[in-house]
């Protein structure tokens, strides 16, 4: 450990604890709170990872979570390998073994470096233009390149993790735990406030934690933890990461362990802002980093940056950086300043005192590379119009560049709880210019730098907070304006005939691709960044938007407010999918029978919402012989099914036959009580929505059943309209009280009688029969429906008995075999029974359907009537068919959604396909023009690339006379 | 998630709702043109501003109307369809 310093006030590090680790195969130690790139940096290490895509070498920059050219991974397979870990924030552990992500070769001799030889072929917008076409080869360019631009490798072998997820609320949410959010804590707290202060930051103290550290400030911060402590309604959370601000304060925070999903009523933006690189000529080479990096450097790890500094500054802060670099014995070789005048007097005579050199009106033109870092650099004078004057420049040895241009407000959450910004010309920074309910901000996200100031901001946020809670009065006065010279250079950003200043480090976008994508026409904000890539990579521009904000605007000519800003979504930082990932909160129903499908071989499916058995699954057979099985046995014998799933609903009241009379296009006035009878309802437009059977059961009361699933929205959409129509009509969604089973087959009747005391005679329960009976000791509903051209009944009891009664049925005859959805669709579509949203789609009117039988188009209303008539004048343009396949081979048969074509004209689709029938062919049904509905018609269907033809068969394909159903 | 104030159920996230459209009187199918009709069936304005919705809160089946500026997506008020605007039930804070 080379460089690490004596012991500093307040440090993170823990001398006592020694953590050893290895990283790219050498074993290195360090202390116990030490991030991966502050223990190598203390190893004397100064090559960290390699840039995106020319894979130049990298070091320390930000040690700010931005660093993100030092991304590295396990090397080792453990249970979980993680990667895409940021070296300058994570935490080195004892048995670490870790390899950075992007290098072929390892950091030090990366292969991929030879990139940057060619970088002259590869201009902004490379990759649309090169890999454009031949499209068949992009394959193979994608391959490589995510091989040669990427990220680390995801482990396929490894363990699913799952991490908890966690609820929370609180009065205030205080985002950022320096100075200005703890004083707009303890302010809100006093007030009576509930309130939670969360920071990334392993430490509390924000910038207090490194800028101008020492004593004095350790006193002020550990003044202000204590009163934070004091404080029972006050809790601070640490390395904890607001990840987004969501609808209503609904914000989400991120730490190593879970996701905690937070309400908070009022939301504090305190979170600070991002130090800003100058663009130069090798602004990246390892050495260079930004002020405030060298000063995390020192003061919360005790790692000396450098030896020999070059403090490149545009403010006070700057200064400040270069006084705190000398104290821990970095020679500081010069303070190159961009501002020809404005220097804090006694912040420049302390400088001066300490034998630090200042050239005033100078910036740095470019760095110089000795053997992978930074060895010297040239300083130029600085024209007024913004030009370093080459003519007038000095060389400077140093081996670290600390810059100190200015800053970006962390404003990302403000954006997303729907604050709007503008620009503040004294201060060269974006600030808000709208205020959103609820939503305050403090410090320097709002352009206040001096602590004092910060300090009381916080407070005036604080009770601004509580005030809205009605917790006490408002204060009146506003955030307190920066006094002295700008904090932010208006353009730190200098040109260089040489394409090597970065502008984006995750992308190495080059200043040059700026004039080139602007020059392509690319002159808005939101096409230059998807041009360019910049503020795209993993860092999401956090060192590079407000710089390419301030180019564009120049090439624009234009201001910053009017060249505006990109859009900030979630998430902040990269959150893990471990956490993202989670239980499913979509509980799938199961029906009264579920355990006894799953127990007698259902193979279960999901419908909808539902479990259903797909089939039942026996010894010896396969799935497509066990489906025509159990419809075989349904037309010789006798099959029950389970149709719980059925939509049920009770519709009662005066107003229930007339009401009906409007939801469905049929006639319900006169129908007979005892009865059933096929309902068809269609919305607004016409288009069919939803069909079942309705039974009325009382002169006030019907009972109906409508899809599996659509019944919740078919459900909704009748209480609407109850409503709208102001009728005396009471709904109630019965679905889940009731168990319902179909009996069907030839055998059906004999078998039901053997458990029941009603009539079941042809004569006294006759086709659409209803009736109330008991059914094994279990009062039932009972109904002689036949949606699959059985004779069959449908026995709808209470949940709690249906199970019961099931089995009853079950053990009443031997003869008596579950059959499953599949089997169902099997028979229904031999007798051409459509399914709505099946066979039917957004557009399907009645007509198209073959349901115009079905319209009661003379009653004075029903919901898409008014349509129908519109539609009744225009010529149809499709009919639901029947298809046969007599020549095509079972190979070449179609499946659903295959298409009818006359010559290259998409001519119709296949929406239900059987291959194997209990008849002796396949079947289909399909949309075809209404000039080719007649039976005997041929159509070309394809299948895979090939036509087959196939040939309109008249509909039902079964039974047409319908006599198995009306024994 | 936003947060929706039901004026049955009170302060409700919004997963537990759906929306139901903008509230829209349905013209006299005899007096309407086919040409008035079918721009009532089709035609929905996104204009913005504040709009008379109809949203419904899931696990009690309740309806009911909500004014909503679909610029700032702001609940102001809601209230049941059968009780008019003068029963506001609540807006958010």
């Amino acid at each position: 450990m080379t460089d690490r310093l004596p012991p500093q006030p307040g440090e993170w590090i823990e001398r006592q604890r020694t953590v050893r680790f290895r990283f790219e195969g050498r074993e290195y130690t360090g202390y116990a709170g030490d991030t991966l790139s502050s223990a190598l940096w203390a190893a004397g290490v100064r090559v960290l990872g390699r840039s995106f895509k020319y894979h130049r070498p990298r070091g320390v920059y930000s040690m700010a979570n931005h660093d993100v050219a030092v991304m590295v991974e396990d090397a080792m397979h453990v249970k979980a390998r993680r990667t895409n870990l940021r070296g300058d924030v994570l935490k080195i552990e004892d048995g670490m073994d870790l390899v950075a992500c992007n290098t072929k070769g390892g950091v030090d001799k990366d292969r991929w470096r030879i990139t940057e030889k060619f970088k002259a072929f590869m201009p902004v917008g490379f990759y649309y233009k090169a890999f454009y076409s031949p499209r068949a080869l992009f394959p193979i360019h994608e391959r490589m390149m995510r091989k040669i631009a990427g990220l680390g490798t995801m482990d396929r072998a490894g363990e699913a993790e799952s991490t908890p997820k966690r609820y929370d609320f609180c009065d205030v949410l205080v985002v950022g735990a320096g100075p200005s959010g703890l004083s707009a804590a303890i302010a809100a707290a006093e007030a009576g406030a509930k309130v939670l202060v969360v920071d990334d930051q392993p430490h509390i103290g924000g910038s207090l934690s490194y800028q101008g550290a020492g004593d004095r400030t350790r006193q002020f911060l550990a003044d202000l933890a204590q009163r934070c402590d004091a404080l029972s309604n006050l809790e601070i959370r640490t390395s904890t990461e607001v990840s987004g601000c969501y609808g209503d304060l609904w914000v989400s925070l991120v730490d190593s362990q879970k996701l905690t999903k937070l309400r908070a009523r009022t939301l504090i933006v305190a979170a600070g802002a991002y130090e800003q690189p100058a663009v130069f000529h090798n602004n990246d080479l390892p050495g260079v980093m930004l002020a405030t990096a060298a000063q995390r450097l020192v003061h919360q790890f005790a790692v000396k940056p450098c030896r020999r500094a070059v403090v490149v500054a545009a403010n006070d802060t700057g200064y400040q950086a270069a006084l705190d670099l000398h104290h821990v014995g970095v020679e500081v070789a010069a303070i190159a300043d961009m501002r020809a005048d404005g220097q804090d007097a006694a912040l420049q005579k302390s400088v001066l005192d300490a034998g630090i050199a200042i050239h005033q009106g100078h910036v740095i033109y470019e760095a110089h590379r000795g053997d992978v870092a930074v060895d010297s650099v040239t300083l130029c004078a600085l024209g007024r119009d913004g030009v370093p004057d080459t003519a007038r420049s000095v060389s400077v040895d140093c081996d670290g560049v600390m810059l100190s241009v200015g800053w970006m407000p962390t404003n990302g959450l403000l954006h997303q709880a729907g604050v709007r910004f503008g620009y503040d010309d004294g201060i060269e920074q974006i600030v808000p210019n709208t205020i959103v309910a609820g939503v305050f901000a403090a410090g320097r996200v709002v352009g206040v730098f001096d602590l004092a100031s910060r300090m009381a901001d916080g407070q005036r946020a604080g009770r601004a907070a509580a005030a809205h809670l009605g917790l006490c009065e408002a204060p009146g006065d506003r955030s307190p304006s920066h006094a002295g010279s700008s904090p932010s250079h208006p353009y730190p950003i200098l040109k260089h005939p040489h394409k090597q200043n970065f502008v984006d480090f995750d992308e190495d976008v080059h200043l040059s691709d700026f004039h080139n994508a602007h020059q392509e026409g690319y002159d808005n904000i939101e096409l230059l960044k998807r041009y360019t890539t910049v503020g795209m990579g993993a860092s999401q521009g956090k060192l590079s938007n407000m710089n390419a904000v301030r180019i564009l605007a120049r090439l624009n000519e234009k201001t910053i407010p009017e060249t505006g800003t990109t859009t900030s979504r979630p998430f902040q930082h990269p959150v893990p999918f471990s956490h993202l990932a989670g239980r499913r909160f979509h509980p799938m129903r199961h029906t009264p029978m579920h355990d006894w499908h799953r127990d007698n071989g259902g193979h279960m499916m999901f419908a909808g919402t539902w479990y259903r058995p797909e089939y039942y699954m026996r010894d010896g057979i396969d799935r497509a012989q066990a489906i025509v099985g159990e419809a075989t046995h349904v037309r010789s014998a006798v099959g029950m099914i389970d149709v719980s799933t059925l939509g049920k609903l009770e519709v009662c009241g005066p107003d229930a036959a007339a009401f009906l009379e409007r939801i469905y296009t049929g006639r319900f006035a006169q129908h007979a009580v005892g009865r059933c009878r096929y309902g068809l309802a269609c919305d607004e437009s016409g288009v069919i929505i939803e069909d079942g059977i309705i039974a009325r059961t009382a002169d006030d009361h019907f009972y109906v059943t409508a899809t599996s699933s659509g019944a919740a929205a078919f459900y909704r959409e009748m209480q609407r309209f109850a409503m709208i129509w102001g009728m005396n009509v009471t709904l109630i969604n019965v679905t889940g009280h009731l168990g319902a089973m179909s009996l069907a087959g030839p055998d059906s009747r004999r078998v039901l009688q053997t458990l029941t005391g009603a009539d079941l005679s042809a004569e006294a329960f006759e086709y659409l029969k209803f009736e109330t009976a008991e059914v094994a000791g279990v009062r039932a509903r009972l109904m002689r429906v036949g949606f699959v051209g059985e004779l069959g009944y449908e026995i709808h009891v209470p949940a709690s008995q249906a199970l019961y009664v099931w089995n009853k049925v079950m053990e009443a005859d031997a003869t008596v075999r579950p059959f499953g959805v599949e089997a169902q669709r099997l028979l229904r579509l031999e007798k051409g029974h459509i399914i709505v949203s099946q066979d039917t789609d957004a557009l399907t009117t009645p007509a198209e359907a073959s349901l115009g039988w079905a319209l009661g188009k003379d009653k004075p209303y029903f919901i898409g009537q008014r349509s129908l008539r519109v539609l009744d004048q225009h010529p149809q343009s499709r009919r639901l068919v029947g298809l046969t396949f007599p020549d095509v081979p079972a190979r070449r048969l179609p499946l659903e959604n295959h298409l009818i074509l006359e010559g290259d004209e998409i001519a119709g689709r296949i929406t239900s396909v059987a291959h194997r029938t209990t008849l002796d062919q396949p079947i289909a049904l399909a949309y075809v023009p209404p000039q080719r509905t007649e039976p005997g018609t041929k159509v070309q269907v394809r299948v895979n690339g090939r036509m087959i033809e196939a040939v309109v068969t008249s509909l039902p394909f079964f039974d047409p006379e319908a006599e198995r159903q009306k024994v | 998630m936003k947060i929706i104030h039901c004026p049955v159920n009170g302060p409700r996230p919004l997963q537990e709702f759906h929306y139901g459209g903008e509230v829209r009187d349905e013209p006299d199918a005899g007096a309407v043109s086919d040409e008035q009709w079918a721009d009532y069936v089709f035609s929905r304005s996104g204009e913005p501003g504040v709009k008379v919705e109809w949203w419904y809160h899931i696990a009690s089946g309740t309806w009911f109307i909500a004014e909503r500026d679909i610029v700032s997506d702001e609940f102001i008020r809601t209230y049941l369809y059968t009780d008019g605007p003068s029963a506001t039930a609540g807006s958010n804070p």
